[in-house]
């Protein structure tokens, strides 16, 4: 059985006297026990709300989230409050883009890990502290004795999301959700994050959620990829095949487009023209049609559906391409 | 790019930009400077692209904004067509202007959200006194909404109608009215998606084969430098520690620090990803306010030796024809006879060495 299985996961934002946007539409996915799962997308398609969304905690208000997300054979979405609580950040675990605006700056670093081994495991102050200072180690913070004691503001962007991977991996969750987690980082800190998080997971066993809308940190780390677009998973592939023959026309526009650091020089990219602003809603037809190279006349006749491929993944399209892309 | 080059447009002679740290209450005391730029010389050749990069902190953009003058660097030559920017006093400045422009990195806040685009790129014009004619001025306006790919009914909307690649499209209409000879373009797409990127570094390019411009492309991402750069300088704590042409630099970079940035920038590609080794630097970027003695990289370099790597700051050097590289060891590394070794992180903390005298002990809490 899986260990998360989100089924037709849709988020649907609404405020008073204005129309109803959705963010997520029927978004399912499924994540095995140890295993790396990638979303990826450009800014807007979904991916953030939908990881938000599993963990339960988009506002209250203003949005309706429909679905079911499965973990471990409850659904999430039909707990009470308190029994997510309970939940989150034992058996799920989340990174954040910014680590300095998700750590609270008046709180010591120490008493931020320590606070979760608290109230999740029922440790006492100084056990859970002991513990804390075990974690810091663990991911990588020198002098950990020292840095317990130190706020925020006081350690540099990459120890920040070092601490921040601390106090996730604090309950030894069994699922890790990272949302961007090295975006806000520069590219040798990157690396360095990218590599510890590869081998906790590999050392724990915590299976991996990895958002993100670079598609460099998803070659190197993910095992199956979703690709969203316009809220919806546009095409679904394990790693190799994704980058080797991706199927969608977005997927191999992107892939297209993103300047490589191994590619001859001076070969022009081939940009996907327009922008997302160009959507058209899922309900009229193929969202990304109005900046699709391939599109057809059935792609304005009604939301493709998604359908399995011969090697295994998942497809969105009425008209994939067919060529590969070459590998230098 | 495929301009014929006729020398250097812009020269850099050790350019310094250091920004000093005031304390006090009532009187101002100077307790310390960022050495933001801490001498850099470099020349653009005309009709070339010179890519800058680095990591945040590293000094590239204070680099750039020094050499328009935004900032007022402290010391060095800044040589613009045979001139000597740095000599030029207010009008004179004002005129040298026209010639070198700007990109900036977020369309949205560097657009003024209460101007039309109509009005945006008039400005330009009308503060160089050439918004006399208002046919030819709309014609001007016309034909640089056309270069960047934009519709002249754009004229009479604002910012906001705009998407980022539009706007990005906006700032660089702006620059190009004005006619330049250089355009300075500080991080031009990282702000965008990246099926956005790839339209605005093919429209650069474009520009740049019609107009003959030469660009300075200031970037923390490589892979984007690499792409539409000739050749590309990297920084370290205020300083270049590498020039090389793009192609040479990619193949290869002989700095352990270009070797590391290199090793680390992710490749959409499996395949290589599964394969190549990565060099990871411990700990971070030190404080550009204490810059460590000697060669500044040599507390998390790799192949640091001991001794002179610590006290002896490395020059500049041209290493291989048109490669330059500051390291004392460069030769030997590219020859393998100093191996890596192992570095331990050091932790360092934003305000290291903002207050002097301050041990950095911390008043315990818990």
């Amino acid at each position: 059985m899986s260990l998360l299985d989100v089924r037709d996961l849709s988020v649907v934002f609404q405020r008073r006297g204005e129309r109803p946007f959705t963010a997520v539409d029927k978004v399912s996915f499924s994540v095995e026990p140890g295993q790396t799962v990638g979303l990826v997308g450009e800014s807007g398609c979904g991916k953030s709300v939908t990881s938000l969304a599993i963990m339960g905690l988009l506002p209250r208000r203003g949005n309706k989230v429909t679905g079911q997300v499965m973990f471990d054979g409850a659904d999430l979405l039909a707990l009470r409050p308190d029994d997510m609580r309970d939940r989150r950040g034992r058996d799920i675990g989340m990174i954040f883009q910014d680590p300095l605006s998700s750590l609270n700056p008046v709180v010591p670093i120490g008493t931020q890990v320590a606070e979760v081994l608290e109230r999740h495991r029922g440790m006492d102050r100084k056990a859970a502290l002991k513990e804390a200072r075990e974690l810091l180690d663990a991911v990588g913070i020198p002098d950990p004795n020292r840095r317990l004691k130190e706020y925020p503001h006081q350690i540099s962007g990459g120890m920040r999301q070092r601490a921040l991977i601390a106090i996730a991996l604090a309950c030894k969750p069994r699922l890790l959700i990272a949302d961007e987690p090295t975006t806000a980082l520069d590219v040798t800190i990157q690396a360095q994050i990218l590599t510890l998080l590869k081998q906790l997971v590999d050392e724990t066993g915590t299976a991996l959620i990895m958002i993100t809308h670079d598609l460099g940190v998803v070659a190197g780390l993910c095992d199956t990829v979703n690709v969203l677009y316009g809220g919806k998973v546009v095409e679904r592939a394990a790693r190799h095949e994704l980058f080797a023959r991706p199927r969608h026309p977005y997927t191999h526009g992107l892939l297209n487009s993103v300047p490589r650091l191994d590619s001859p020089r001076g070969e022009r990219l081939h940009a996907i023209r327009g922008s997302v602003a160009d959507n058209i809603p899922w309900a009229e037809g193929c969202a990304f049609a109005p900046r699709c190279d391939n599109v057809v006349d059935a792609c304005l006749e009604g939301t493709p559906p998604l359908e399995p491929t011969t090697t295994g993944g998942d497809l969105r399209c009425n008209n994939p391409v067919t060529e590969e892309v070459a590998v230098p | 790019m495929t301009e014929e080059r006729t020398g250097p447009l812009v020269e850099l002679r050790d350019v310094k930009v250091h920004f000093p740290i005031k304390s006090g209450v009532l009187i101002d005391r100077t307790v310390g400077y960022v050495y933001a730029v801490d001498g850099v010389s470099l020349s653009i050749n005309k009709g070339e692209t010179y890519g800058l990069v680095g990591e945040s902190g590293c000094g590239k953009s204070t680099l750039g904004r020094g050499l328009l003058r935004l900032v007022e660097p402290t010391d060095g030559e800044i040589v613009f067509d045979g001139t000597d920017v740095r000599s030029l006093k207010g009008e004179q400045m004002r005129r040298a202007r026209r010639r070198m422009q700007m990109i900036f990195q977020d369309p949205l806040s560097s657009l003024d959200p209460r101007q039309s685009v109509e009005s945006l790129l008039v400005e330009g014009l009308k503060a160089h006194g050439l918004a006399g004619d208002k046919a030819a001025t709309a014609k001007k306006l016309r034909e640089a909404l056309a270069a960047v790919g934009l519709p002249a009914s754009a004229l009479s909307k604002y910012p906001h109608e705009f998407s980022g690649g539009q706007r990005q499209r906006i700032g660089i209409a702006r620059a190009l009215v004005l006619d330049p000879d250089l355009i300075v373009a500080d991080e031009p797409v990282s702000a965008l998606d990246v099926s956005i990127q790839a339209q605005v570094l093919n429209l650069l390019e474009d520009i740049q084969n019609e107009r003959g411009l030469t660009y300075l492309i200031i970037a923390h991402d490589l892979a984007v430098v690499r792409h539409i750069a000739d050749t590309v300088g990297v920084m370290y704590l205020g300083g270049l520690v590498e020039e090389a042409s793009s192609d040479d630099l990619y193949r290869e970079p002989m700095h352990p620090y270009t070797k590391a940035l290199m090793s680390a920038v992710p490749v959409p590609d499996p395949q290589v990803e599964d394969r190549r080794e990565r060099i990871l630097l411990a700990g971070d970027l030190p404080s550009p306010t204490n810059p460590p003695a000697g060669c500044r990289f040599h507390t998390r370099c790799p192949w640091a030796q001991p001794k002179r790597c610590a006290d002896e700051r490395p020059a500049l050097r041209e290493v291989l024809d048109g490669h330059r590289v500051a390291c004392h060891y460069a030769e030997d590394i590219a020859a393998g006879r100093i191996r890596p070794h192992e570095v331990e992180p050091e932790l360092v903390r934003p305000d290291d060495g903002a207050a002097p005298g301050d041990t950095g002990e911390l008043i315990p809490t818990l």
